[in-house]
């Protein structure tokens, strides 16, 4: 059987992935994949953690994860949409109007 | 043979991931990344949890990722981002990932002091059923509330003024 801890380095290594991305991709589509990464990590990590204490709740809560990664995808993407349509870019760099 | 299922699954992840940040137009990425969700579908299967792979590849590499790649359609940017890209944000970035991915190398590291793995039991689906439906009930019907809710949000920001 595979040791937990081997789970959990590689949920680190997929975190950090995504953390690198998210700083140097420049549009806005790829940066919300980024995050998509940064939050499967966390679910592998958790499920990791839940078999190394025999705790089979997290599985319903790593469901509940997903789940509400769905909605937030459905939102975020509707977002992204709406801010090509008024600046025709999905650049994160042509939207700094809330700069100081 | 578990260990080299382990170590492809986990270099398919690892390298659609770098193949994301290295792609230079978001289709690739996509693709990329539904690769990356199928692998740690796979993973979660591995780690005992077998609904929990199959939610993975129906939801994340299925539905998550189809919405992607209609947004992408929608969006059609033409040839990625034009390369006049400002190259200090990226390098402050970057230093932040990197304190960051020390950070967690110390947290990871006290963690794996923590007792050793008790003998790994693979969850049924039909456990998880019976804990969603009498102790996680509450959550469950607040979960179907919020997803008709972004639902209705999603339809709602993205639908043109003037139709409709």
């Amino acid at each position: 059987m595979i040791p937990a801890s081997w789970f959990l380095g590689l949920s680190f290594l997929l975190f950090f992935l995504g953390v690198i991305a998210f700083f140097v991709k420049r549009d806005l589509i790829t940066q919300f994949m980024a995050v998509e990464v940064m939050l499967n990590a966390a679910n592998l990590a958790f499920l990791a953690m839940a078999r190394s204490a025999g705790f089979a709740d997290a599985q319903v809560i790593v469901f509940f994860i997903i789940t509400v990664a769905a909605a937030e995808a459905a939102v975020g993407l509707a977002i992204i949409l709406l801010v090509f349509r008024r600046r025709k870019s999905i650049a994160s760099e042509d939207h700094d109007k809330l700069k100081g | 043979m578990m260990i080299a299922v382990f170590l492809l699954l986990a270099g398919c992840c690892i390298a659609a991931v770098l193949g994301m940040i290295l792609s230079k137009t978001p289709t690739y990425g996509a693709l990329y990344l539904v690769l990356m969700f199928a692998a740690l579908g796979g993973l979660f299967g591995l780690i005992g949890a077998p609904f929990m792979a199959v939610v993975q590849v129906i939801i994340y590499a299925g539905a998550i990722m189809v919405l992607f790649v209609f947004l992408i359609m929608m969006v059609h940017p033409k040839t990625g981002i034009p390369r006049e890209r400002r190259k200090g944000p990226v390098r402050a970035g970057l230093l932040l990932g990197i304190v960051l991915g020390v950070e967690l190398v110390f947290a990871a590291w006290s963690a794996f002091g923590a007792p050793a793995a008790s003998p790994a039991a693979v969850v049924t689906p039909k456990e998880i059923g019976r804990l969603l439906l009498t102790k996680y009930l509450y959550p469950f019907e607040v979960t179907s509330i919020l997803i008709v809710a972004a639902l209705v949000g999603a339809i709602a920001l993205a639908q043109k003024r003037g139709e409709a």
